[in-house]
């Protein structure tokens, strides 16, 4: 069990991993790295390390569940038992039946479910290792995976935490931030379209320290979006140069 | 959650909605009639029912001996459960919790753990071995839009109303005495939920207006005002004025309802 830091920031307004308040961890995403999946992604957002894969549009199991007028998104938010440090019972837990719903939730605005009326499209995320902010993480790359699959979309949608830890404001917890800090708001941005697809709070915030720090996460969630599109664009610039990339 | 709505009275809230009125009278801004029952059920440590409109909520405490989790030795345990029972909507169907139960039962557990509402330190036995368990049950009775803010008001209502056992340790064993003491109250959070139907936002959304609306937002504030839990829900979003604007109606809802308690 690790015990609890007395203080978070040092007098350098320094935090326990060396970033500045308003600095992201360092993030590596790779586009379609799955085979089997129709879009895949990678993310590694300090010592999260997620995978998101997507499947469709394709028919619905069970077929009872499908829409007569539109699409039908279904995501699996799934954390592996070795991914923290107890282990995890692999069965879901009530925190990744909620999680899947509010992932859903955010990704939902950004698709054109009537184009494919009667369909389904699956979205699979599997945290392998966790390290606080990993809803955030997870959103980044599912949506990378669901246009890696060339589902038709309005926006990317691209997720990031600010929170606040010894009365400071702060982007991107890592787990023991958020374990010993004193709030964590986690957002989902569409960068285009300035619209907020999830919105979660827990600790104790006022309102103006509230507002500061979805400023703050929006900001996280632009900084992100650039390195979104450059792993997207990555991708698909290997494959125009003709060389091979994932199968075959 | 949904059941079936015409497209005649989806356009007939919307075009309301434009006209800042509601299908049943109320303004964008207002609750419905609110009925707070508290001590209902004997048998439990606490209970309460809260009517919001039709919605009809039903929370029952118990309090049991149980151990601690290792990371807080010397903290008592809040679990919080919801039952959407099948006789308060067609919707609703029985087995395990669905996700909409579990969300539900989630929203209310961060709104009372966040706030710290329960003094889990009093609840204690004994450091590491033994403390109080505040098992905190919603039952939904009937459906009628905005569990949300119906199932926080009942917690924190029964909350308020639990007495815990009185007890002395007898060789390591709890033994449970005459008399009761009530539980240790620190905060009482009051959820809000709005809903957003023509980028128009409003007040406890009811169940036709649920079907309406693209997304909804519940904010949590503690006695003090501040904010301590938020949940977006729904597959529409917010933009950031709307999120500041959502806040301050939220805010000011709160505090409304608050004077209306008499906790």
């Amino acid at each position: 069990m690790n015990e609890k830091p007395e203080k978070l920031i040092d007098k350098k307004g320094c935090r326990l991993d060396g970033r500045k308040a308003d600095e992201l961890r360092p993030i590596k995403i790779e586009v379609g790295i799955l085979s089997n999946a129709d879009g895949s992604a990678y993310i590694e957002q300090g010592k999260n390390k997620i995978l998101a894969a997507a499947f469709g549009p394709r028919e619905m199991h069970p077929k009872h569940l499908a829409q007569p007028d539109r699409m039908v998104l279904r995501c699996r938010y799934h954390m592996a038992p070795f991914s923290v440090e107890e282990r995890k019972s692999p069965a879901p837990s009530r925190r990744e039946i909620e999680l899947s719903k509010v992932i859903r939730e955010s990704l939902e605005p950004s698709l054109f479910l009537e184009y494919y009326p009667r369909t389904g499209v699956d979205v699979f995320i599997e945290v392998l290792q966790a390290d606080g902010g990993t809803r955030c993480a997870a959103i980044t790359a599912a949506s990378l995976a669901v246009a890696d699959a060339g589902i038709p979309m309005r926006d990317l949608v691209v997720a990031c935490a600010a929170g606040k830890v010894d009365d400071t404001v702060v982007l991107d917890l890592f787990d023991t931030e958020d374990k010993a800090g004193c709030a964590d708001v986690p957002v989902a941005l569409m960068p285009n379209l300035n619209a907020v697809t999830l919105l979660q709070m827990d600790g104790i915030l006022a309102p103006e320290e509230f507002e500061k720090a979805v400023n703050l996460a929006i900001d996280g969630c632009r900084k992100i979006y650039g390195l979104q599109k450059e792993a997207l664009k990555t991708k698909y610039m290997l494959l125009k140069e003709g060389e091979e990339v994932e199968e075959e | 959650m949904s059941s079936l709505i015409t497209r005649v009275r989806m356009k007939q809230i919307e075009q309301l909605i434009e006209k800042a009125s509601r299908l049943d009278g109320r303004g964008l801004g207002d609750y419905r009639e609110i009925k707070v029952e508290q001590g209902v059920i004997e048998k439990a440590e606490g209970s309460a029912r809260v009517l919001l409109g039709k919605t009809e909520v039903l929370v029952g405490v118990k309090i049991e001996n149980g151990t601690p989790f290792p990371d807080t030795p010397n903290d008592g345990v809040l679990t919080v459960n919801a039952e959407l029972v099948p006789l308060a909507s067609p919707t609703f169907e029985p087995g395990p919790p669905d996700e909409n139960s579990i969300e539900l039962a989630r929203i209310v557990d961060r709104g009372i753990r966040e706030s710290k509402a329960i003094d889990t330190e009093k609840l204690c036995i004994e450091p590491g071995k033994k403390v109080f368990v505040v098992f905190v049950d919603v039952y939904v009775l009937n459906h009628d839009g905005n569990l949300i803010d119906a199932s926080a008001l009942a917690a924190v209502s029964a909350l308020v109303n639990t007495k815990m056992p009185n007890y002395e340790v007898k060789d390591g064993e709890v033994v449970i005495k005459q008399g009761y003491t009530p539980l240790p109250i620190k905060s009482h959070p009051i959820t809000v939920t709005l809903g957003k139907i023509n980028n128009k936002l409003i007040v406890d959304p009811w169940l036709e207006e649920e079907q309406v609306m693209d997304s909804r937002i519940s904010m949590a504030f503690n006695d003090e005002g501040n904010i301590c839990a938020i949940q977006k829900g729904g597959s529409g979003y917010f933009t950031q004025q709307q999120i500041l604007e959502a806040m301050k109606l939220a805010q000011e809802k709160a505090a409304e309802l608050r004077k209306k308690m008499d906790w």
